[in-house]
């Protein structure tokens, strides 16, 4: 017995660290594993999110090109050059003009189609397939192609205006005749993907309301407005966002379009913000770009910004 | 061989991706010197931006140098330049022999710490080879240092449509042809002529590539030696400038970008009856337009001969970990045999004068051009050459006039109001 107490006092101890350890493991397990499961998330956000986020800002304050080892502190001079940059503001007015002339028709076209295919047809998979090729093409190829069609001497558009008296138009020159062509291209790739999101969500819309509505009388027309737009809502939503944002960043369209020339034509008619930072990266001038990035990111924001406020506020509609 | 098309920046972020992904690659030349074992395995890379048709060259190469294996990369000629600035200044990734173009010749010269200095591998035997300013390119700023040997060079010609001069009544003989323009002048009263008489054709493809011939030819440029631009105030460039507004306020201008898709499709269709010619355009029309050989000839370009557009040097940056054997490729790809066999190959045009008056290439005519000596037009065009010092940013000026003249063609501008925004482009050029 004598010897066996302090056994049982080891034991006991034994057990009550084992108990603590496995205490503090399961303690450890509750409050560190969920940082470890979000952690890849994190640590590739951080990487390729919030590190080049915060250095892009550290980057435009200084005066910083590529193959200078001194990178000069200039504070805000590069953002302060830049509000007074009147290229700047043309590349401004270059993306929205293009983004809207690009978005509006391409929803409604989407809408469209997508309410053309949501009903019995056949060979349902191969049309939707269809839909999708365009945008699984490559970009450059998208714009070579394209590029040649808008020609103003030998292009197919111009040839088939001409049937109809009009003259050669040089669409390539013009300010509204480049934003109308880069705008088809963009259209081109992204109708059909659009249509795509949105079939799927007027798929779900419940039968019965169309039947009631062909009871009534209700021609196609009238319940595509009447139905199927309001019960889509949310996906409208969505694709209006989503939409805006790859505007903001259109660059391979009028990039290609001016053949390589990262000015967007001679009067920078077509240059877009996206490409006015291109341009200044491939000047090697690093320190304005990223003040022009910095800049677009906060353009995002604000817009993103407007798009979440107008969802918040029909959002008692639409669910 | 030496092409510089400003306007065709490729994408940029592409190549910071590339250069990524390139220093990868590179990694596997950076296995330590050989030292004193010949028997090592060395690799050396070639980075070059087109098919300089070396690889008969590295073959040669590899017989005097069996340990040694040879790699060579090419991108598209403006990513190839982005590409290199992006491993010098993060220190990795670079070849061990890379092509730089005359238009970035000054850009990179400067740096002279980021090159092996070739004397000091013996490679300063060769200067009496060369054409001297085509050497001195080559050199660092203060001279002390040679960084790089040259290729090739680009002499200027005017490549012509015979079938659109016999529509107009002009001469089609190529020595004919080349008396009706003694200077631009010249050749833009003949162009005004042209376009009055036949009327599905212009006179020339596009206005930039004109006025950067007449600059060319000039003695100064858009920089001094001591790299200040001077483009706004040299008498020569306002020159050129008031030139090439008068030829497109003729109505002479195809409004034709150069290498554009139109441009292409332009060349084949005969939109345009002339087009200037650096010796190695004559392989990009063949490229762009080939069912239009032997309609094309070759006359002398306006303005007396002179003018360089283009041409190539090669450098060893000093991330690489074979100096000596970079070196002696070097050596072996600008050896006179080899200079010559490129001509031939390539139509690169020498730029070792001795080489003018071997037969091979005084003889070598062109069948795709209606069999014009362009052996005999180019070197003629490169001996009466009078070399102009290349600015580290000639690029990027060139597009800033480019584009200001393509805004005058458009009627988008007043040619003064152009000039005046093109300068102040300039100004931004860091």
């Amino acid at each position: 017995m004598a010897t066996r107490a302090p056994d049982r006092s080891t034991a006991v101890s034994r057990h009550r660290s084992e108990r603590l350890s496995r205490q503090l493991a399961h303690r450890l397990d509750v409050k560190a594993s969920p940082y470890a499961y979000v952690a890849p998330f994190l640590l590739l956000f951080c990487a390729f999110g919030l590190f080049p986020l915060v250095y892009t800002a550290w980057v435009s304050l200084h005066e910083w090109t590529l193959l200078s080892d001194v990178h000069k502190f200039v504070g805000l001079d590069n953002f302060t050059f830049l509000l007074g940059d009147s290229y700047f503001w043309n590349a401004t007015f270059n993306t929205l003009s293009i983004g809207l002339v690009s978005t509006v028709p391409q929803l409604l076209l989407a809408i469209w189609l997508a309410h053309l295919l949501n009903r019995p047809l056949r060979a349902q998979t191969l049309f939707r397939v269809t839909l999708l090729l365009p945008n699984v093409t490559s970009v450059v190829a998208v714009v070579v192609i394209f590029s040649q069609l808008f020609g103003r001497d030998y292009g197919l558009i111009n040839w088939v205006l001409s049937w109809f008296g009009v003259g050669a138009i040089d669409w390539n020159a013009g300010t509204a005749t480049s934003h109308v062509a880069i705008s088809t291209m963009i259209m081109w790739r992204w109708t059909g993907y659009n249509a795509l999101l949105f079939l799927a969500a007027m798929q779900a819309v419940p039968r019965e309301l169309y039947e009631a509505a062909t009871i009534d009388g209700a021609s196609g027309f009238k319940q595509l407005r009447k139905i199927t737009i309001p019960m889509i809502k949310p996906t409208i939503v969505f694709v209006v966002i989503t939409s805006t944002i790859g505007a903001m960043q259109v660059v391979a369209e009028p990039l290609l379009f001016g053949t390589y020339s990262p000015t967007g034509g001679p009067d920078r008619q077509y240059q877009t913000l996206a490409l006015f930072i291109y341009e200044n990266f491939t000047k090697l001038d690093f320190g304005y770009a990223s003040a022009i990035s910095w800049m677009m990111f906060v353009f995002i924001v604000i817009i993103a910004g407007v798009n979440y406020l107008l969802t918040r506020r029909s959002g008692g509609n639409i669910t | 061989m030496g092409k510089l098309r400003p306007g065709r920046i490729a994408p940029m972020l592409a190549a910071v991706l590339l250069a990524t992904s390139v220093a990868a690659c590179g990694g596997g030349s950076n296995e330590p010197a050989a030292s004193g074992a010949p028997a090592e395995k060395i690799k050396l890379t070639v980075a070059l931006f087109s098919d300089f048709h070396f690889a008969p060259i590295y073959e040669e190469f590899k017989k005097a140098h069996p340990n040694v294996e040879i790699v060579e990369r090419r991108a598209q000629f403006n990513d190839h330049h982005k590409n290199l600035t992006t491993q010098l200044a993060t220190g990795a990734g670079a070849a061990d022999v890379v092509a730089v173009e005359a238009g970035y010749i000054a850009t990179f010269t400067p740096l002279a710490d980021k090159f092996y200095d070739l004397n000091q591998y013996g490679l300063n035997k060769r200067q009496a080879d060369y054409l001297d300013w085509k050497w001195k390119q080559g050199l660092s700023p203060d001279g002390s240092k040679l960084l790089g040997l040259g290729t090739d060079i680009g002499g200027l010609a005017m490549c012509y449509r015979t079938d659109l001069f016999k529509k107009a009544g002009l001469p089609t003989d190529r020595d004919e042809v080349s008396k009706l323009w003694p200077t631009w002048e010249d050749y833009s009263k003949v162009g005004a002529d042209f376009v009055g008489k036949v009327k599905d054709a212009k006179w020339f493809d596009g206005p930039g590539e004109n006025f950067r011939a007449m600059v060319d030819q000039a003695p100064v440029g858009y920089y001094d030696t001591q790299n200040n631009l001077v483009a706004g105030t040299n008498p020569d460039v306002r020159k050129a400038w008031d030139l090439s507004v008068q030829m497109l306020q003729a109505g002479e201008s195809a409004k034709l970008l150069a290498f554009s898709p139109p441009w292409n499709t332009g060349l084949t269709k005969g939109s345009f009856a002339t087009i200037i010619c650096p010796s190695w355009k004559t392989g990009s029309i063949k490229d762009a337009a080939p069912t239009t050989s032997g309609k094309w000839d070759v006359a002398a370009v306006p303005g007396g001969g002179g003018g360089n557009q283009g041409g190539t040097h090669l450098m060893a940056p000093k991330q690489g970990k074979h100096p000596k054997e970079a070196a002696e490729l070097i050596d072996l790809l600008t050896s006179k045999d080899n200079q010559l066999k490129l001509f031939t190959d390539a139509g690169a045009l020498p730029s070792i004068p001795a080489l003018y008056d071997d037969p091979t290439i005084t003889g070598f005519t062109n069948p795709f051009f209606n069999n014009a000596p362009t052996g005999k037009i180019f070197t003629d065009a490169a001996k009466a050459l009078k070399p102009q010092y290349v600015g580290p940013k000639a690029g990027d000026v060139l597009t800033a006039f480019g584009n200001a003249l393509q805004r005058v063609e458009q009627g988008k501008q007043q040619p003064e109001a152009a000039w005046q925004q093109a300068l102040q482009d300039l100004e931004r050029i860091k």
